[in-house]
Formats: structure tokens, C-alpha cells, sequence
């Protein structure tokens, strides 16, 4: 497997992601492990802001902006039709934000993965509206700071990976962009499994989480290791393999980075780590 | 071959002689026959192809557009509330030029509740860039679904056809069921020119800019104005080949006619019988039955309607606040007339009340005797 550095990049230079944004790097990612013979959709999130205005796209493999709710059965239409044309070697992946999966999107992803249809499903999980500004979504952590939010978001964050464990799929993983060699194996081992394969990403936002451009990679990697975001795979619903064994930093290492979570009190704080370390005793109980 | 079966059978007969590959669908009534009639073509090996089953029918439009735009012809089926749950998704099919071909069964559309023929569901869906015919019986639905595919895949446009619910949808009439062959050879296999092909990538809905767009809609509407011209020269070809036209649109006995009812969907087939009997008694009734509202048939309207004095217009459906939508847009299209005709509006059938050959007679008696129209329609209430 060449470096991420060595293969084609079919996110090109001159997007309009915001410095440091970790959802480009995500993209750029993927693209990569994904190769030339790739249909891509996208939907109205950052994804379909950074590609550029027309006649100008950052895009290098076909790529189609579709509508907002339906990334997974615009994707499996075409997986579809590629099929029904004999293409079986062409791979069409989805891109949607976690607005787009988490909300407005969770029921078609849910048709489309009950039909368990050939595609890769990404979420890029910013964890808030953040192409429209920084709405809350239920992908929003406990307590963040979004606009809609102004004292902190009271609910905690839905769990994606369970509702997507619970269709059966083939395949579903968490992966991270500070940690690109599991991303793109992952991606990888997606291409080579049939029917529905879901990636969820966690992608920091510069501007979103009230951070410096400089940081998407360093939460990124503080994520995983104080277990805020595991990475594991599950695999028909019932086989889970933990991918890294996190250091299990406390969380305030990741929450103190970010100005979204500026405002924490101590009990908000140990209310988020006794959130995280339910969620990581419940994934070793699947083990 | 002719066999007896409802229109929602002759529409899925349609579909599998068109040889469409991907359908994608959700159910829900009285369309639903179509889906289970293909489902099982499917499941037996008769159509080969794909059935989506999707979770709704914005997903299914959703799924249509993709395939459509990787080049294999689609098709799906809908009704009432589930077309208008597709309506952001047939902005978009039509915005990108797909030739999808669905079938609308025309149902009220809530609240309340209900499941009759009206044909509001697909009205309200006029200004989304979709052809859309309006058929009399099972016959005419089975063949403007052959025909739809041709016309959509020439001007790259998609086509609704809509058909009233049960009275269309589901009696059971002796249909003519083409051969294979000759549907072959009047509809050749897709091969849309710009699909998605990762040999040759692009990016397809870009944003654009405001010029991009005010450039875009205006080639839209180009394409639109090209729809009469192919749609009546595809008929002609139907015609020659199967032995059934329809024209855009119908001319009964207009030459002599003191008053032309226009009539669309099943309610045509009644006129018919109400206008023969009247002519027997030597009244001069003509009907005009409107088979494409999308694009509206303007030239195709002033022509026809030229030199008539008095036009009544019977509308299934109403827009509140508004009137008679069918009547609206004749309205719109003789505005410029020489003859000055008064255009009288009815509004009968609405939710799926009986239109009998008693009430057409009603209607056309009236409009002979008025001196002129009211500015409000007068709606046909129980007796």
C-alpha cells in the first residue's frame, strides 16, 4: 500500500474548505483509497460548498450534488444501473454530513441499508450544521456550543454506529483522520465487501468548534485516545473488533482545545466522561 | 393481444414491453397494483431487471435520478400524497434533464382524508418542469407510457402520465397488449449522451451562478417548447404502427359546436356519451378533450377553439383561492383571442364524485342559456 502522499488526489488543490478543515482531509482521504473507477455523490452540506462554483470543481472522479435527505438512494440508483449495464467494477460512494445522516438523511440510509444496496455510505461528521453556520444537530455532543445552542446543547449524541449495527450491514467502521492508515484500509476493505458498507468519520472543524486551523489532526487523534471517538468495526451487525486501544486520556485533554466547550463546569466535564466510559464498556460487552 | 385488465395492469404491461431495467417504487393506493405487478415480473424473471423497494417515494424518485443519469431507463409509480412527498425530487429529475417516466394514479390529496379520483396531486405539481399527459381509460395509459418513453428520451424531459384513480386505475376493460417486437422497434434502446462515466469524469449539479442559472432555465424552457412538435409526431408513429393516436390533445364535433365542454382524464369518456345523445336531440355540443397540460398546448387550443363563442371548462380539482386550474390556463391561452369566446368554469368530480352523462348535460345546457360567465366557477354539488 503506497503512503496516502503517493496516490492520485481526486480532492484537488484550490477547494473552498475553510483553513484546516478536517472534513477536506477526510474527503481527500477517502478519494484516495477509493481510486479512479469511482462514482461519488455528494449532498448539500460542506461537501457541496468546497467543490467550487461552476465551471471550476475540486471533484477528479464523476461526482454528483444531489439533494439533501438522499445521498443512500442516489447512490444505490446508480450502483444500480452500473450493475444493469455490467460496470460491476465501477464503486459508487456517499458522502453526507451527520446533519444529512444523523437527521434529515437517517431514513433513506435506513431504506437503502434494510435493501443492504452495493455502495459506501461516509459520514463526515462535523457535529453540527456547519455549512449553513454552527446549527445544532444530533450529532452535536453533550454541552457544545452551537448558534442554535447558546447554552450548550442538552442532549447527548445520538449513536450512529448502533442504529446502523442494528440494519445487519455488512460492514460498519469508525475511522479518523488522525489516523489515516486504519481510514484507508478501511475504505479499502469496504471496497471488497458487497452491499452496504457505512463509515463513520469524525472530521474537526476549525470553525466550527471554535478552535485554531491548526488543530484537525491533533483532535482528531485526542478523540480516539481519550475514547470520545473509538475506532472498531462492526461487521453483519454482531462482530465488533476494537481497530486501536486507545491511551484513554481523560476527556478534558480534547474538550479544553475546543471554544465550543469553553464553558464546561467540573460536573459537565465528569458527566461527559462517565458518558464515554459507558459507551466504551458497552463496546467491550460486544466484544 | 387483447386481454381484460385494469389500467394500473396495462400501465405495468407498458413498462415491461418498454424493457425498463430499474424501477423503483413505494406503495400506496390505488397505485400500488402497478408495484406489485412488476414486483412479481420481477421475482419470475419476466422483466429483467432491478426492483428498488424503497422506504418512500422521495427515495424512489431520488434512486430513479441516479440510475437515469448513469444511462438505463427508469421508471416508478406514485399517487396523491406520495407524489407530493417526490415534489424537491421532481425539480431536480426535470432540472437535470432525465428521461424518467412515471405514472401518477390521480387521488385526492389530504386533509381529509381520502383515496378517489381528483386531480389536484398532479396539478400541484405543474410548475416543476415534468411533461404531463392526463389519459381517458386503460387503453390510452398503457400506450402514452410507450410513448412517453420515446418522447422523454428525444427531448430529455421527464413524462407523468396521469391516470384518475379506479376509474381508470382499476376497472377492467379489454386492453390491446402490443407485440414485443414492433415496441422494440419503435423504442430503441437508451443511450443517453451525458452520463456519469468514470472515463470521462465530471461534476455533475454544480452550483452555479445566478447568470448560470437565469441561462439554464431559459434552455429548460427550449426544450419544453420542442415537446408539441415530437409528442405529435410520435403519436403519428404510435399510430402507423399500433393503430391507436391521440393527438395532444381531442376535437369532437367542434365544426358547428354553439358550446365546447372541455373535459380530461375518465370524465371525457362520459362527455362523449352525454355529447352524442344532446346532438341527437339537435343540440350543438362539441368536446375538446385536453390530453397534455405540460406543456400547455396553446397554438394547439387556438386553433382548435377558433371561431367558438361559448367554452366550459369542467375541472376535477380545485385550487382554493384560485379556481378551476384546467380552465385557468385555457383562460391564459385564448387571452389574446379575436373571438372574445366566454369561458365559462365548472369545477364536478372533485374527491371523486360521480361526473354522470347528466351532469355534463347540466353543465352544457347552462352555458347555452347564460348570457354570460360568472367571475366565480360554479361548483356541481349533490342534488
Amino acid at each position: 500500500m503506497l503512503a496516502p502522499e503517493m496516490e492520485p488526489n481526486f480532492l484537488r488543490p484550490g477547494h473552498a474548505a475553510c483553513p484546516g478543515c478536517g472534513l477536506a482531509t477526510g474527503m481527500k482521504l477517502v478519494f484516495q483509497a477509493m481510486g479512479p473507477r469511482t462514482i461519488a455523490v455528494i449532498v448539500p452540506s460542506c461537501e457541496g460548498s468546497i467543490g467550487g462554483v461552476y465551471p471550476i470543481t475540486a471533484y477528479g472522479v464523476s461526482t454528483f450534488h444531489s439533494a439533501f435527505e438522499i445521498a443512500a438512494p442516489t447512490a444505490a440508483g446508480i450502483a444500480n444501473a452500473l450493475k444493469i449495464q455490467g460496470n460491476n467494477d465501477i464503486q459508487v460512494v456517499a458522502f453526507a454530513g451527520d446533519g444529512g445522516t444523523y437527521d434529515i438523511g437517517l431514513q433513506s440510509l435506513s431504506g437503502a441499508t434494510k435493501n443492504n444496496e452495493d455502495i459506501i455510505y461516509v459520514c463526515l461528521d462535523n457535529e453540527a450544521y456547519m455549512n449553513t453556520g454552527i446549527q445544532v444537530s444530533s450529532a452535536t455532543p453533550s454541552f457544545a456550543w452551537t448558534g442554535t445552542t447558546p447554552k450548550g446543547n442538552p442532549r447527548r449524541k445520538k449513536n450512529i454506529m448502533e442504529i446502523m449495527a442494528a440494519h445487519h450491514n455488512p460492514y460498519s467502521a469508525t475511522a479518523s483522520i488522525g489516523f489515516p492508515l486504519d481510514l484507508q484500509q478501511k475504505i479499502k476493505k469496504a471496497k471488497s465487501i458487497r452491499g452496504t458498507k457505512f463509515i463513520h468519520m469524525l472530521v474537526p472543524c476549525p470553525t466550527g468548534w471554535r478552535t485554531s486551523s491548526d488543530l484537525a489532526p491533533e483532535l482528531s487523534i485526542l478523540a480516539v485516545e481519550t475514547n470520545v471517538f473509538p475506532l472498531y468495526e462492526i461487521e453483519n451487525g454482531t462482530k465488533y473488533t476494537i481497530n486501536h486501544q486507545p491511551r484513554r486520556l481523560p476527556v478534558q485533554e480534547y474538550l479544553m482545545k475546543q471554544g465550543r466547550f469553553k464553558h464546561l463546569s467540573e460536573e459537565q466535564i465528569r458527566q461527559i466522561q462517565n458518558e464515554v466510559d459507558e459507551e466504551w464498556n458497552r463496546i467491550q460487552q460486544r466484544l | 393481444m387483447k386481454d381484460f385488465m385494469s389500467g394500473n395492469d396495462g400501465v405495468a404491461h407498458a413498462v415491461k414491453l418498454c424493457r425498463t431495467p430499474l424501477i423503483a417504487a413505494y406503495p400506496i393506493t390505488p397505485q400500488t397494483s402497478i408495484y406489485e405487478r412488476l414486483s412479481s415480473w420481477e421475482a419470475s424473471g419476466q422483466l429483467k431487471g432491478i426492483m428498488m423497494r424503497t422506504e418512500s417515494e422521495h427515495s424512489a424518485m431520488a434512486s430513479c435520478i441516479g440510475a437515469s443519469l448513469t444511462g438505463v431507463r427508469t421508471f416508478t409509480a406514485t399517487s396523491s400524497q406520495g407524489l407530493a412527498l417526490m415534489h424537491e425530487m421532481l425539480h431536480f429529475a426535470a432540472g437535470c434533464r432525465l428521461p424518467i417516466v412515471m405514472a401518477n394514479v390521480n387521488r385526492i390529496i389530504s386533509a381529509p382524508w381520502g383515496f378517489w379520483a381528483d386531480h389536484l396531486d398532479s396539478l400541484s405539481q405543474r410548475d416543476t418542469g415534468w411533461i404531463q399527459f392526463y389519459v381517458e381509460n386503460g387503453q390510452e395509459a398503457l400506450d402514452t407510457v410507450i410513448q412517453a418513453y420515446r418522447i422523454a428520451e428525444q427531448v430529455y424531459l421527464p413524462v407523468m402520465i396521469c391516470l384518475d384513480a379506479f376509474f381508470v386505475s382499476h376497472f377492467v376493460e379489454p386492453l390491446d397488449i402490443p407485440e414485443q417486437e414492433p415496441v422494440d422497434a419503435f423504442l430503441p434502446p437508451l443511450n443517453l449522451p451525458h452520463r456519469l462515466d468514470v472515463d470521462k469524469p465530471g461534476f455533475l449539479v454544480p452550483v452555479v451562478s445566478s447568470e448560470n442559472y437565469r441561462h439554464y432555465k431559459h434552455s429548460a424552457q427550449m426544450g419544453m417548447n420542442s415537446v408539441k412538435e415530437i409528442a405529435l409526431s410520435v403519436d403519428r408513429e404510435f399510430k402507423s404502427k399500433f393503430g391507436r393516436g391521440y393527438g395532444i390533445l381531442e376535437s369532437i364535433l367542434l365544426d358547428d359546436a354553439d358550446v365546447v365542454v372541455v373535459t380530461t382524464g375518465s370524465m371525457t369518456s362520459t362527455a362523449r356519451l352525454a355529447i352524442a345523445k344532446m346532438r341527437e336531440e339537435g343540440k350543438r355540443i362539441g368536446l375538446l378533450k385536453l390530453r397534455m397540460f405540460r406543456p400547455f398546448p396553446v397554438e394547439a387550443l387556438q386553433i382548435a377553439l377558433a371561431g367558438k363563442k361559448r367554452i366550459v371548462v369542467i375541472d376535477r380539482n380545485f385550487s382554493v383561492g384560485g379556481g378551476g386550474i384546467f380552465c385557468q390556463e385555457l383562460k391564459s391561452a385564448l387571452i389574446h383571442s379575436s373571438d372574445h369566446p366566454l369561458i365559462f368554469s365548472y369545477i364536478a368530480g372533485i374527491g371523486g364524485t360521480d361526473v354522470t352523462p347528466e351532469t355534463i348535460r347540466k353543465i352544457a345546457i347552462e352555458v347555452l342559456e347564460k348570457s354570460e360567465p360568472a367571475d366565480e366557477p360554479q361548483w356541481i354539488m349533490s342534488e
